[in-house]
C-alpha cells in the first residue's frame, strides 16, 4: 500500500540516463520521463528520421499510434524546447530484444493538421493512422489510403475533437447535457 | 396393444381446428432466426442456441444466414450509424411473415451509449415486436422474450395491415369496407405460456 | 469452363497457381504475382532479397478501393477489373465473419488476389464516451470493447489509472485479478475454438465449446454478478471478495475443462479434413508479422516467442510458472494449436493460483480510492461521506500520461491514458489487438481460395468490439 495519499505522484526513478540519448539519430531530441517510460518529443520534421533510427536500433514494432486533441488542456507539461500545438500524434514503439518501450509525441498544429506518415517505416501503422485521421482530422502525408475507417465515408466532422459534441439525445429524466 | 393396426385403429383420425390456429401454430413452432448478431449480445444469443439453454426445443436452433429463409430477426447488439442501412436492407429482404426481437438495451434504446455513433433504438430503423432488456440479457431472458413473441403470435392476427406505414398490400379497409373498425391488438399475457 | 488463361511472357507459370500445384505462401508463388504500382505492373523480386517492410509495401496485398466501390450495382467497371477479376463483398452480415466485419475480396475465379477489410460497422464512440464518464465507472464502458475477454479490458484500464495514481495493490487483489484473467483467457479461447470449429463446419465443436464456456461464465456470475461485461476490476483492486467455496468451484472447473481439451484434440487435431483445411493455409512469416505489428497467437504461431506475461510481466505473472506456446510454420493450424495449448497453460496458472492465493485485502483500503465496506456505512459518518463522494464525484487523478499493456487472448491490449487532474480521463485510447491484427489479413488471404479465406479469418480471431470501439 502506498504511503502517500493517492493524489501524489510517485517520484520518477533517479539515476539512469535516458537510453535514447545514446541511439544514433536521436541526438538533441527533447526527452522526458513519464511514469518510468521514456518519451521523445521530435518535431514534425525530425519525426520520421527519429522513428527510422529507433527501428534500426531494435524497436521493430509500432505498438500503437494515436492522436490527442489538447484543445481544452493546452497547458500540459512539456519539456523545454517543444512548441506546444493543438494536436499530438503519440507513437508507442516496442523493442522485443531488450523488452523496452519508448514513446514519441509529435506536436501537430490545429490549423495545419498534417503529419508525415509512418507507413514506410512501420507498415503496421496504416490502420492506426487512418483512425487518427477519421476521428481527429490529422492527415498523414504519403499514406496510401487516407480515408475514413470507422465512421461512414460521407460523415462530416471528426468526432473525437474536443469541439465536437458527444451527440447525446435527451432522454426521460435527463436532458441532453453538453460535453464536460 | 393387441388390436393396434396403425391408422385404422384410430377412432378419430381427423384433426380439426380453425385455420388461424393452424397457421399460428406452424408459424411459432418453427420460427427460424436470422443471424444478426452485432456485439456482446450475439454471444449470449449463440449461447441460447447451444446445449445449456437449447433453443432447439422450440424449433429455432437453425440460424439461417440468408434472410430469405428466416422468419425472425434478433437484433443482438448495438447498432451503429454505418450499420443501420445494412440492417434495413436485410430486414427488407426477409419475406413476410417476419418478426423482430430487439435484444439488449443497446438495440432497444441505445443502452449506455447515448452518443453520436449509436442509433438510439433499432425501432428507428425497423418495426420491433418484442424488446428484451439486459446488458447482455442472459439466455433465459432471451428465451422469455422469444416465448413472449410466440404468445403474441398465438394470440394475435395472422395478417398485419400496415396502412400507416405504407408497406404491405396498401389496402385501406376503412375506405373500402363500410363500417369496418380497426381491431385493437389483443393484449399479450407475458409469463408462462399456455 | 475454367478461368485458365494461357501463360504469357509477363506471368510465367501462372497456371501453376490456378491448378493448385503451388501452395500459397511458397516463395515461388511470390515471384509470379505482379505488383500494381503507379508505374504499372511490375514483377517482384524474390522474397529473400527484400525486407519485410518493402515486401509489404510493394506486394499489393491490400485492395485500395473506396468502400462504396461495390455498393452500386450499376457500376460495372468497379465490379470487373482489367484482368477479369471480380470484387466480392464478404459481410458485414455473414455467419462466419465473427461479427460485423466486411471484407472486399478481389477474386480471380476462386482465388483471392487482394482484399481490404472494411470496419466501422460497430463503432460505438467508446473513446469519446470514456472522456465523459469518470474513472470509477469507466470500466463499464471499456469492458464492452473486447466482449469475449472483458476482464482484460477492465484490467488494462485499471492498471493505467493505478500507474497514474502511483498506488500499489495488496497481493491478494493482484492474485484475484490474475485468476479472473486466466479464467477469462480459457473462456475466450474455448469460445474461439467453438466458432472456429463452426466455421470449418464442425457443429459439434460449437456445442462442446459453449458447454465449457458456460461453466466459466457460471463461476463469473457467482463472483461478479454478471455472466459477461462484469465491471469487476476497478481502480484499487477488485469490486468484491471471492465468494465462499470458490476453491472447490474453480477446481471442478479446471478439472473438467482439462479433460475436455483432450476431446477437442480427438475431434479436430487428428481429423484429416481439418488438417487439410488448415495446414499450409494462410502462412505468415515472423518478419512480416512484426512489421505489421501483429501480436498474440498470430505472432507466436509465426515463431516469435513474445508474450507480455513472460517478457514484460504485470500482475504476478513473474511468480507463476507457465510456458509460452510458440508455433513453427505460422499457418492456420499453428494458430489453432497455439490457442489450444494456451488453454492448458492457463489451467496450469489457475492451479498455481489456487494453491498460493495470499490472504489479505481484495482492494486498497484507502478511503479516497475505494469505497468502504457496506456494513461500515451504517456505523461511521466518514464512511458514508466517502461512499457518497466516490460514487458521485469519483477519484481525481493527477496530471500525466501513460501507456500500459497486457496480454489479452488476442494479443497486446494497451491503454494510453492522458489525465488532466480532474475526475475523468482527458483522453483514453485503447490499442485493440484485433484492430492491428486485421492488417495481417490481406497478406494472409493473398492467393488463398475463398473457402480458405473463412478458415484464415477465423484463425485471426477478430473481435469487432475492440476493432471498432
Amino acid at each position: 500500500m502506498s504511503e502517500q495519499a493517492p493524489g501524489a505522484l510517485v517520484a520518477p526513478p533517479v539515476g539512469p540516463e535516458l537510453f535514447t540519448a545514446s541511439i544514433p539519430g536521436c541526438e538533441g531530441v527533447p526527452a522526458s520521463f513519464s511514469r518510468a517510460q521514456e518519451v521523445l518529443h521530435p518535431g514534425r520534421e525530425r519525426y520520421i528520421d527519429v522513428a527510422t533510427a529507433l527501428r534500426e536500433a531494435g524497436f521493430v514494432t509500432c505498438a500503437d499510434l494515436c492522436g490527442v486533441d489538447y484543445l481544452r488542456h493546452m497547458d500540459r507539461p512539456l519539456p523545454a524546447g517543444v512548441a506546444r500545438e493543438r494536436f499530438e500524434v503519440v507513437v508507442n514503439l516496442l523493442n522485443h530484444a531488450e523488452r523496452k518501450r519508448v514513446r514519441l509525441r509529435v506536436q501537430v498544429p490545429g490549423d495545419d493538421a498534417v503529419c508525415p506518415t509512418l507507413f514506410y517505416v512501420y507498415p503496421g501503422a496504416e490502420n492506426m493512422e487512418r483512425e487518427a485521421y477519421d476521428l481527429l482530422g490529422i492527415r498523414f502525408e504519403g499514406h496510401p489510403d487516407m480515408t475514413r475507417i470507422l465512421m461512414p465515408e460521407d460523415w462530416e466532422g471528426h468526432p473525437l475533437r474536443k469541439d465536437y459534441g458527444i451527440g447525446r439525445v435527451p432522454v426521460q429524466f435527463k436532458d441532453a447535457p453538453g460535453p464536460r | 396393444m393387441s388390436s393396434w393396426n396403425g391408422l385404422e385403429s384410430l377412432s378419430h383420425n381427423f384433426l380439426t381446428g380453425r385455420l388461424e390456429d393452424f397457421v399460428k401454430w406452424s408459424r411459432r413452432m418453427s420460427m427460424w432466426p436470422a443471424t444478426f448478431g452485432l456485439a456482446c449480445c450475439a454471444i449470449e444469443m449463440m449461447a441460447a442456441g447451444t446445449a445449456e439453454y437449447d433453443l432447439a426445443r422450440f424449433g429455432m436452433e437453425v440460424f439461417r444466414p440468408s434472410p430469405r429463409q428466416s422468419d425472425l430477426m434478433i437484433v443482438a447488439g448495438r447498432l451503429s450509424q454505418k450499420m443501420a442501412p445494412v440492417l434495413r436492407q436485410v430486414y427488407d429482404q426477409m419475406v413476410e411473415p417476419k418478426w423482430v426481437i430487439s435484444m439488449g438495451v443497446c438495440a432497444s434504446s441505445g443502452g449506455m451509449f447515448n452518443n453520436y455513433a449509436i442509433v438510439q433504438g433499432v425501432d428507428e430503423v425497423v418495426p420491433v415486436d418484442v424488446y428484451s432488456p439486459g446488458c447482455p440479457p442472459s439466455p433465459q431472458t432471451l428465451m422469455h422474450s422469444i416465448l413472449t413473441l410466440h404468445e403474441k403470435v398465438r394470440t394475435g392476427e395472422i395478417t398485419r395491415r400496415r396502412a400507416a406505414s405504407g408497406t404491405g398490400a396498401g389496402v385501406d379497409l376503412a375506405a373500402e369496407v363500410p363500417g369496418w373498425v380497426q381491431p385493437l391488438p389483443a393484449p399479450v399475457r407475458v409469463g408462462t405460456p399456455r | 469452363m475454367t478461368n485458365e488463361r494461357p501463360p504469357d511472357a509477363a506471368r510465367p507459370g501462372a497456371t501453376d497457381v490456378l491448378d493448385g500445384e503451388t501452395a500459397p505462401g511458397h516463395e515461388d508463388f511470390e515471384r509470379f504475382i505482379e505488383a500494381e504500382t503507379e508505374e504499372g505492373a511490375q514483377e517482384l523480386g524474390p522474397a529473400s532479397s527484400t525486407s519485410a517492410v518493402e515486401l509489404l509495401i510493394e506486394q499489393g496485398g491490400v485492395l485500395r478501393l473506396p468502400e462504396s466501390a461495390v455498393l452500386d450495382p450499376g457500376a460495372e467497371d468497379a465490379r470487373f477489373g482489367e484482368d477479369d477479376t471480380m470484387i466480392l463483398n464478404l459481410g458485414p452480415q455473414h455467419p462466419s465473419t465473427h461479427g460485423v466485419l466486411r471484407i472486399m475480396l478481389e477474386l480471380e475465379g476462386e482465388t483471392v488476389l487482394r482484399s481490404k477489410p472494411v470496419v466501422g460497422y460497430l463503432h460505438t464512440g467508446m473513446e469519446k464516451t470514456a472522456e465523459d464518464l469518470m474513472y470509477v465507472n469507466g470500466a463499464t464502458n471499456v469492458t464492452r470493447m473486447d466482449y469475449l475477454s472483458p476482464i482484460h479490458n477492465e484490467l488494462v484500464f485499471a492498471l493505467a489509472i493505478e500507474e497514474l495514481l502511483g498506488v500499489e495493490l495488496p497481493p491478494r487483489a493482484t492474485w484475484i485479478r490474475m485468476l479472473m484473467c486466466e479464467l477469462n483467457r480459457i473462456s475466450s479461447h474455448v469460445m474461439w475454438a467453438a466458432t472456429n470449429g463452426m466455421d470449418l463446419a464442425s457443429t459439434t465443436m460449437m456445442i462442446f465449446g459453449f458447454r465449457e464456456r458456460d461453466m466459466v461464465l457460471t463461476f463469473f456470475e457467482k463472483v461478479t454478478g454478471l455472466r459477461m461485461n462484469h465491471n469487476y476490476i476497478r481502480p484499487g483492486g477488485v469490486a468484491a471478495e471471492l465468494p465462499d467455496g470458490w476453491e472447490d468451484d474453480v477446481t471442478a472447473l479446471v478439472d473438467t475443462i482439462e479433460s475436455r481439451i483432450d476431446d477437442y484434440d480427438e475431434l479436430l487435431t487428428g481429423q484429416p479434413i481439418f488438417r487439410e483445411r488448415t495446414e499450409g493455409v494462410g502462412v505468415i512469416g515472423p518478419d512480416v508479422a512484426l512489421a505489421l505489428s501483429a501480436t498474440g497467437p498470430i505472432l507466436r504461431a509465426a515463431g516469435v516467442p513474445w508474450d507480455l506475461r513472460r517478457s514484460m510481466p504485470y500482475l504476478a505473472y513473474d511468480q507463476v510458472d507457465f510456458d509460452v506456446v510458440v508455433g513453427t510454420v505460422g499457418d492456420t493450424f499453428d494458430r489453432y494449436a497455439v490457442r489450444l495449448n494456451e488453454i492448458r497453460e492457463s489451467i496450469k496458472i489457475v492451479r498455481q493460483v489456487l494453491e498460493r492465493m495470499p490472504a489479505g485485502d481484495y482492494r486498497v483500503q484507502d478511503q479516497k480510492l475505494t469505497p468502504p465496506p457496506r456494513a461500515r456505512i451504517d456505523e461511521s459518518m466518514e464512511a458514508l461521506i466517502h461512499h457518497f463522494k466516490l460514487f458521485t464525484r469519483g477519484i481525481e487523478v493527477p496530471e500525466g500520461e501513460t501507456y500500459v499493456a497486457v496480454e489479452s487472448p488476442r494479443g497486446e491490449l494497451g491503454c494510453y491514458m492522458v489525465a488532466d487532474g480532474s475526475n475523468h480521463p482527458y483522453r483514453m485510447h485503447i490499442r485493440g489487438p484485433s484492430f492491428v491484427n486485421l492488417q495481417s489479413v490481406p497478406p494472409l488471404l493473398r492467393g488463398a481460395l475463398v473457402a480458405d479465406a473463412i478458415a484464415i479469418l477465423s484463425s485471426v480471431d477478430p473481435v469487432l468490439g475492440e476493432v471498432d470501439r
